[in-house]
């Protein structure tokens, strides 16, 4: 009988991973079984962060064998201070995608928090701190605008913050009034920061050996909590193994950059806040009404979400980290001037994030989906600065790199519809 | 802690006891008169279909029942008291819980985290997977859901699991009435035998069950008692055991002969006008 066949295609279909789902990771698995999963979940069309990694893996060889300085450690200090400020935008843009929005001021945003700190700090006298805590609650209340003229106007998020793009562009040359450029005081706190601070030695290693110890806590946390609840769990070697390849590629890391100069802190200071995100996203009720919502709108609801208060926070988030963003930028940079945040900022932010595997559909992220998609993107500006090459070829390829992503995303997307997922 | 999911509730009320009854509702939409003097009732450990041709009133009578749209008139009692039902979260705090036709279900969520939408377990500020996950698989063992996995995104199930799915999930507030919207409308044969064995379980459990159905094949298999719509008023009330599919139909499109008791009785190959065939009025 053809439905009885139906169902049975459904049923084996069924048998693929979950690996968009925000609790995924806890799910206990044995490898064999993990193997066969990701195969045919890689024949479902789900890729998983596979396309991202070998990309990051071909542009690396391609600038190593074209600029053998590409790999040395001055270089790769380089690019972790580049890729701070737009992967902590990036990480922003995330949470909006995750919702099915765009925010497209998050460039302008950037910018106009770069000139509210170098006029607060240079102009005012203000302390770093107090120009950087002002910037950034200028990005929460333009970010609580957007989200309410969507909400509760019902405007639609590409038109609310495309006009946001030009509105705060302007609140950003009218903040820098006639001077053109404001340099941020060499000896002062926040150039200081931007450029001359990086992790000592014992910090760095550290935090190398705590990390992965941190990981594994957590696992065999989450297995011991499995145990006593009488829910299967997986080997303990998997976890276990996990955390030792954290901890070499991690102290690797550390060893390679430390020959120069060392880890960034503006570096630390954006992967520590894609953690937070990732940690509230995946981990918290917060988290999972972020997924619903961008899953199923009607479907969160009529669970008691409360959704325009959820979807006025997540805009409210975005352009607070947008202008976090724009504060490290200028504080590498030295100075904000009428061009921070424009140019090529916006796209590099969507770019990393959809790269790294945030989908434009809503409701699915890799993890650190703003990492990986911040490297590949900052990997691509640096070594075609290595090779003296015109900007020009750098927005092309950036552009052929997020359209790339993107069809992947519809091709995933497309996939999952075909096999009734 | 390891007591059945189901009855956190402090009182099971005896099979047999009203659980939710209308009495006179009239519902108004304009000049429409949607629902008049309808009475309607639920009792303990059974399944009432609700039957009735478009526009009946079914739906109409379904929102007045999950407070999604209050009666004009007329008064709702659950358990005999008299209550008043203007909202959604009114009418689940009285234990009446409603699974619409269109699945309130995201795609991109797994089971548990579907299960618990809305209501998920926390220890201090983190989601407590493990124990979402225990009760998950409790529950849905207990009503003898069978799943590949529940950590697998919804999007990857089959339709009668998804539709399961979403019953269980109506279960978790432990309500005594359940309200399905046109639960085997989208699924194929296997698919509605799942959810018809799921709804029968929920009887056997002691729960009221309301179940709205264009599908005789289904009312017939899984009814006690069928409620009968016509143009906005109640045009039978019949006892599975003794009605047949043909008065069914009748009463639904409210005539002894038309059109469907006409193409049945020409396909059994005897003419309602001269039922004197070898076979006889038998049926
Ligand atoms: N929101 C509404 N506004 C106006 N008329 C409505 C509305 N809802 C239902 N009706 C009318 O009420 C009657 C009963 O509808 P409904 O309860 O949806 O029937 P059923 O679900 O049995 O098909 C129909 O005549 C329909 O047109
Ligand atoms: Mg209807």
């Amino acid at each position: 009988m053809s439905t009885t066949s139906t169902d049975s295609a459904n049923d084996a279909a069924a048998m693929t991973p979950a690996v968009a789902t925000p609790a995924g990771g806890d799910a206990p698995q044995q490898p064999k079984q993990m193997l066969r999963e990701r195969l045919a979940g890689l024949r479902g069309g789900d890729l998983g962060s596979l396309p991202v990694v070998v990309g990051l893996v071909v542009i690396v060889i391609v600038f190593q064998s074209l600029n053998s300085t590409f790999l040395n450690s001055f270089n790769l200090v380089n690019l972790c201070l580049q890729i701070a400020a737009v992967g902590i935008i990036a990480t922003g843009v995330t949470l909006v995608l995750l919702l099915g929005e765009i925010d497209l001021s998050v460039g302008s945003v950037s910018g106009l928090a770069a000139a509210i700190l170098a006029v607060l700090n240079v102009n005012e006298q203000m302390s770093p701190l107090v120009a950087l805590l002002a910037a950034a609650l200028g990005g929460l209340v333009i970010g609580t605008i957007h989200g309410l003229v969507f909400t509760k106007l019902g405007v639609p998020s590409f038109i609310v913050t495309l006009a946001g793009l030009l509105v705060w562009q302007g609140a950003q040359l009218q903040v820098l009034g006639s001077q053109g450029t404001i340099n941020l005081p060499p000896r002062g706190g926040l150039q200081q920061f931007g450029r001359f601070s990086y992790l000592e030695d014992w910090q760095a290693y550290g935090l190398a050996v705590l990390l992965p110890v941190l990981f594994l806590a957590a696992k065999l946390l989450t297995r011991a909590r499995r145990t006593r609840a009488g829910l299967p769990v997986g080997a303990v070697w998997v976890p276990v193994a996990q955390a030792l390849l954290l901890l070499v590629v991690l102290l690797a890391i550390v060893a390679k950059l430390s020959i120069d100069r060392g880890v960034p802190w503006i570096f630390v200071v954006f992967v520590a806040i894609l953690a937070v995100i990732e940690y509230v996203l995946r981990r918290t009720r917060y988290g999972r009404a972020v997924f619903a919502v961008g899953g199923n709108i009607e479907a969160a609801r009529r669970a008691g979400i409360k959704v325009d208060a959820l979807r006025t926070s997540v805009f409210a988030i975005a352009s607070m980290l947008a202008a976090v963003g724009g504060t490290v930028a200028a504080m590498r940079l030295g100075f904000a001037n009428q061009s921070s945040g424009a140019a090529d900022t916006l796209i590099n932010a969507i770019a990393a994030a959809v790269i790294g595997g945030t989908s434009l559909f809503g409701g699915r992220s890799r993890m650190y989906s703003a990492l990986l998609g911040a490297l590949v993107i900052g990997a691509i500006a640096n070594g075609l600065d290595l090779l003296n090459l015109s900007s020009a070829l750098r927005y092309i390829i950036t552009g052929t790199v997020l359209l790339l992503a993107v069809v992947i995303d519809a091709l995933a997307s497309r996939g999952r519809q075909s096999s009734g997922r | 802690m390891s007591a059945d999911v189901l009855s956190t509730e402090p009182h099971t009320p005896p099979v047999g006891t009203s659980l939710l009854s209308l009495t006179g509702i009239q519902k108004r939409f304009g000049a429409v008169r949607a629902l008049s003097d309808v009475d309607f009732e639920v009792r303990a450990g059974e399944v009432v279909a609700l039957i009735g041709d478009n526009g009946a009133g079914k739906s109409t009578l379904v929102k007045v029942m999950s407070g999604a749209g209050p009666a004009d008139e007329g008064s709702y009692r659950i358990e005999g008291r008299e209550v008043s039902i203007a909202t959604p979260a009114a009418a689940s705090s009285h234990g009446v819980a409603t699974v619409f036709q269109d699945l309130a279900i995201c795609d991109n969520l797994d089971v548990v985290a579907n299960l618990f939408l809305g209501r998920e377990l926390t220890r201090g500020v983190a989601l407590d997977e493990a124990e979402m996950e225990r009760r998950a698989v409790e529950l849905l063992e207990q009503l003898s859901v069978k799943l590949p996995s529940v950590r697998i995104p919804m999007a990857s199930l089959s339709g009668g699991q998804r539709q399961s799915v979403a019953i269980v999930r109506a279960l978790l507030g432990s309500p005594k009435v359940v309200l399905l919207d046109e639960p085997t409308a989208a699924l194929g044969v296997a698919q509605t035998a799942q959810v018809l064995n799921l709804v029968e379980r929920l009887r056997d459990r002691g729960l009221g069950v309301v179940l709205i159905s264009h599908n005789m094949a289904d009312v017939m298999a899984v009814a006690d008692r069928a409620v009968v719509l016509r143009l906005g008023r109640v045009a039978g009330r019949f006892d599975m055991a003794d009605v047949s599919r043909e008065q069914l139909v009748a009463t639904i499109t409210g005539a002894d002969t038309n059109v469907v008791s006409e193409r049945a009785a020409r396909v059994a190959g005897r003419s309602p006008a001269a039922p004197t065939g070898p076979e006889g009025n038998q049926a």
